[in-house]
């Protein structure tokens, strides 16, 4: 149900608007911060379902998927506006969707805090290429101002 | 805060911050983020401090606002020390 909001109470209406955030990020330094910092590293800023994702098939961490969804981190980060809100890195994961498609799922203090943002819907998309990986984040967020 | 602390620190952001300027030329107060360090490399600084001052960051310290200076960083870890004088166990991490 959509609740009437105090911008669009004379129409009845919520505004809704669209949020982008992007980030590119360096394969290199997520070879160098496993190297360094193996496992501790890894189980900071990954959750479980990434590191499955993410293993070969010898089970080696695969720097650039990482190095794209540290990316997609950070994109959504800049599109929940997190400022300098407590935001661990394992509450933002990359998911696969039923499609098998990337999808974002935000948990705890992350998800949190897209209700308290207005956020209603998130998209992601990843690439890789050469020593960069990037990822876009979309959303759609109501009473967007 | 000790200058031994602040020393650590700074050996600690020398080795794994990858800022593109010497951390000696900024002052404690510098935010290390409009210097060049990047969400990723405040990961890495974040592992190593744990490692150099024998502590580790809780969830509700996961924020820019810990990471951004010198004198963030020493607050935070006087904090975690409990006495607001962490003691170093080692350099550069």
């Amino acid at each position: 149900m959509i609740r009437r909001r105090r911008h669009g109470a004379a129409t009845g209406t919520v505004r809704r608007g669209v949020r982008v955030g992007i980030d590119l990020m360096s394969v290199d330094a997520v070879e160098e911060s496993i190297r360094v910092h193996a496992g501790r590293y890894l189980r900071r800023v990954y959750t479980s379902r990434e590191l499955r994702d993410c293993a070969t098939s010898g089970g080696v961490p695969d720097a650039r998927r990482l190095a794209a969804r540290f990316a997609a981190k950070e994109a959504a980060m800049k599109v929940l506006r997190a400022g300098d809100e407590p935001l661990p890195w394992q509450t933002i994961g990359v998911c696969a969707d039923r499609f098998g498609r990337p999808a974002l799922e935000l948990t705890g203090a992350a998800g949190d805090l897209a209700r308290r943002r207005g956020i209603e819907a998130l998209d992601v998309s990843l690439t890789h290429e050469g020593p960069f990986a990037a990822a876009v984040v979309v959303a759609r967020v109501r009473d967007e101002r | 805060m000790s200058a031994d602390t602040r020393t650590v620190i700074r050996s600690v952001l020398r080795e794994h911050a990858r800022l593109p300027v010497d951390i000696d030329t900024l002052d404690d107060d510098t935010d290390l983020f409009a210097a060049g360090m990047t969400s990723h490399a405040s990961v890495n600084l974040m592992l190593a401090l744990e490692d150099a001052f024998d502590i580790e960051f809780p969830d509700r310290m996961l924020t820019r606002g810990v990471f951004d200076s010198v004198s963030a960083i020493a607050s935070a870890i006087a904090e975690l020390s409990g006495d607001g004088e962490p003691s170093a166990t080692g350099g550069g991490a």
